[in-house]
């Protein structure tokens, strides 16, 4: 126990001094959480949109006001013929072309049935997507309010979606437990690793290992600290993204907290780990970025959903253990998932925690041997 | 009693042996050099004494403890402290004293008497709150031997304590050293340097794993006995040499800087007459002097004897 707080204390002094150490772990996450929380959107909005309108009707105007005043679409300009059109989509000052044909205000005003084309700029599939699914929309909305639309609609069954936890599909609330997930993991892999190879390099752990000093309580007392300051820094992270975002919390505290600890006992522990196969900073930090970065921004469903890889990769994801700390914290954070439901999730990372753990304290020790 | 026993201990490292059948002891009290040269087996020797390495074969005691036995007992009885002057750098002197106190389990009132200790002995002072960074080589060095026998372990090893260390710092480390042997504090000491030895009661030599010589200074350097050595300052230093090797009566020699000591097998040979013959060669001999044996003497016929040994067999380990 005396050993656990001289470690410790001694860790926590060590940080205070260590700038370069602070500014990362303060000022990563804050970057992190700017740059993803705003800029990596995949909502769309505010789509640069030409019109060609050979109508020039009260409907067909009507109709060019229904989607700029959905708030989805800009009117850019206003072209006359099929040549302009794509001149402006090729320069991308458009992103879309709504073409609305001759006769359109006269066959709708009839009950008749008036086809109206929609270019769509296809070099970003994920926003063309979205941009027909809006225009669909609008023009569904348009059409309902027409004289046809009694006669038209002769479909006997009609879907009405409702999306659930998150019914603005907001990027921000899938992204910002991912980004949670991926902080943590990056920043407690990373520190743990280089506190201990930092000991290796200046040889102070040499001086340690000649005291009567047994390895665990020498090992916890170093990662404690980490720990904590992990926990905090997660939990900076959630408040932050429910002020900027607007990041619910639909679940128990208590069950989020259970679960950020054993992943981040996990985390800790493949620090460990890769703290006893490098012999300098270097070399740790580089292996730490690549157990922890790429795997849990890539393989856990962050930002690719897992069901839409390859079998191969979707095999690989089951030792990502980020996996299966999103499924938790969007449960409980966006649905309220309670802790009974969680348990295999946590269960897989309690047996992720123990086999890091386990191996770190294998390799450890034998280095004593 | 001795507070050292070592008996025919041996390390092996795969095919490689790094500690062949060595067996010395060191009493109370005393301060005990381990000389050899880089890999020569001493650091291997000092990792077992104190309970890190298991040996492949032998025995050895430290403070009445089995190394082998009871590694941690052993740890709690000894001292540390090596050239890489292990402190924490960016912890302040008080703070490193503070953290090695915590992990030597000391506590409060035993802590604010050792930390008076090390303070006086490593003339810090007025320090306590510079960060070990910033402390100079001969500081930090005095530290890290503070902070080494903060638990007051009664046998302590510095294993070349004195590595990048100015000639005064290592001076005044001496005289800390002495303090501590003449209060019962048993040293055992490895260093390449031969002037520092010369400081010890006894000394070890290690080479190619095995021990080639020990005792007290002096009888190590009775290995000389019935043959002086001569010391010659000539002007071609070189041409020199080589003339003295010509001659029969010289066994060997070396280079001492710009100085060449000769091995004369036998004292028939004067000094006189090794300046004729020397000058009959049209060399201008400077000094030419009868030298007692310095410990580096010692060493280089130690590692001519052995690595002559060698390949005649005989060292077959």
């Amino acid at each position: 126990m005396r050993t656990i707080l001289a470690v410790t204390r001694k860790e926590l002094r060590q940080i205070r001094r260590d700038r370069r150490t602070l500014l990362i772990m303060a000022f990563v996450p804050a970057l992190f959480l700017l740059v993803f929380g705003y800029a990596l959107n995949f909502d769309v909005r505010h789509v640069a949109l030409a019109v060609e309108d050979r109508d020039a009707s009260p409907e067909s105007r009507s109709l060019v006001s229904a989607f700029v005043n959905s708030g989805y679409f800009d009117f850019v300009a206003a072209v006359h013929s099929g040549a302009e059109a794509e001149r402006l989509l090729d320069r991308n000052d458009a992103r879309a072309v709504l073409v609305i044909p001759e006769g359109f205000g006269r066959t709708v005003t009839t009950g008749g049935t008036a086809p109206v084309q929609v270019i769509v700029n296809g070099d970003n599939a994920n926003t063309a997507t979205a941009v027909i699914g809006y225009a669909t929309s609008i023009l569904q909305t348009a059409s309902a309010g027409l004289p046809g639309a009694a006669t038209v609609q002769t479909l006997p069954v009609t879907m009405e979606p409702r999306v659930w936890y998150n019914p603005e599909l907001r990027s921000p609330l899938f992204l910002v437990p991912g980004l949670i997930a991926y902080l943590t993991m990056l920043m407690s892999v990373t520190s743990t690793a280089l506190s201990i190879v930092r000991e290796k390099e200046s040889g102070t752990i040499e001086q340690i290992r000649m005291a009567p000093v047994r390895t665990f309580p020498f090992i916890l007392g170093k990662t404690l600290p980490y720990f904590v300051i992990s926990l905090l820094s997660a939990a900076l992270v959630f408040l932050a993204s429910q002020a900027l975002f607007g990041l619910p919390m639909r679940g128990n505290w208590l069950t989020l907290t259970a679960m950020l600890s054993i992943y981040l006992l996990g985390a800790l522990g493949t620090g460990l780990l890769v703290s006893t196969i490098s012999e300098t900073q270097q070399v740790a930090f580089q292996i730490a970025l690549l157990v922890s970065l790429l795997p849990t921004l890539m393989l856990s469903g962050f930002i690719f959903p897992i069901a839409s890889m390859p079998a191969f990769l979707q095999g690989v994801t089951h030792v990502v253990p980020a996996r299966y700390f999103l499924i938790a914290l969007r449960g409980i954070v966006l649905k309220g998932t309670g802790a009974f439901q969680l348990l295999p999730e946590f269960g897989a990372l309690a047996a992720y925690a123990g086999v890091m753990l386990g191996l770190a304290s294998l390799r450890l020790a034998r280095e004593r041997a | 009693m001795n507070a050292i026993e070592v008996d025919r201990l041996s390390r092996k490292f795969g095919a490689f042996t790094a500690v062949d059948d060595v067996s010395f002891t060191v009493r109370q009290g005393e301060i005990f050099g381990f000389l050899g040269s880089n890999g020569a087996g001493k650091s291997t020797t000092i990792r077992m004494l104190c309970g890190l390495l298991r040996p492949t074969s032998g025995r050895a005691t430290v403070g009445g403890v089995d190394v082998a036995g009871d590694p941690e007992g052993v740890k709690r009885r000894i001292g540390y402290m090596s050239q890489r002057f292990s402190l924490y750098e960016l912890l302040t002197v008080d703070q490193n004293i503070t953290f090695w106190a915590g992990l030597y389990g000391l506590d409060r009132a035993r802590l604010a008497r050792r930390r008076e200790f090390v303070l006086d002995m490593a003339g810090l002072r007025g320090r306590e709150h510079t960060l070990a960074r910033d402390l100079s080589g001969g500081w930090r060095q005095r530290l890290a031997l503070g902070c080494a026998v903060l638990h007051e372990p009664p046998i302590l090893f510095l294993d070349e304590p004195t590595g990048g260390v100015d000639p005064l710092s290592r001076r005044q480390f001496w005289r800390l050293i002495d303090t501590l042997s003449a209060d019962g504090v048993t040293v055992l000491v490895t260093t390449h340097y031969l002037d520092e030895a010369e400081r010890c009661h006894r000394v070890a030599l290690i080479h190619g794993g095995r021990l080639a010589a020990i005792g007290s200074v002096d009888d190590v350097k009775s290995i000389f006995a019935g043959r002086p050595i001569i010391e010659v300052r000539a002007e071609q230093p070189v041409a020199a040499m080589s003339a003295l090797d010509a001659m029969p009566e010289v066994e060997k020699t070396s280079l001492f800087g710009t100085a060449v000591h000769a091995v004369l097998r036998t004292r028939a040979l004067s000094i006189e007459e090794v300046r004729t013959r020397l000058r009959a060669q049209g060399i201008t001999v400077e000094t030419i002097d009868v030298v007692p044996p310095s410990l580096e003497d010692v060493f280089l016929d130690v590692v001519d004897k052995a690595q002559n040994a060698r390949p005649s067999g005989g060292a077959a380990a």
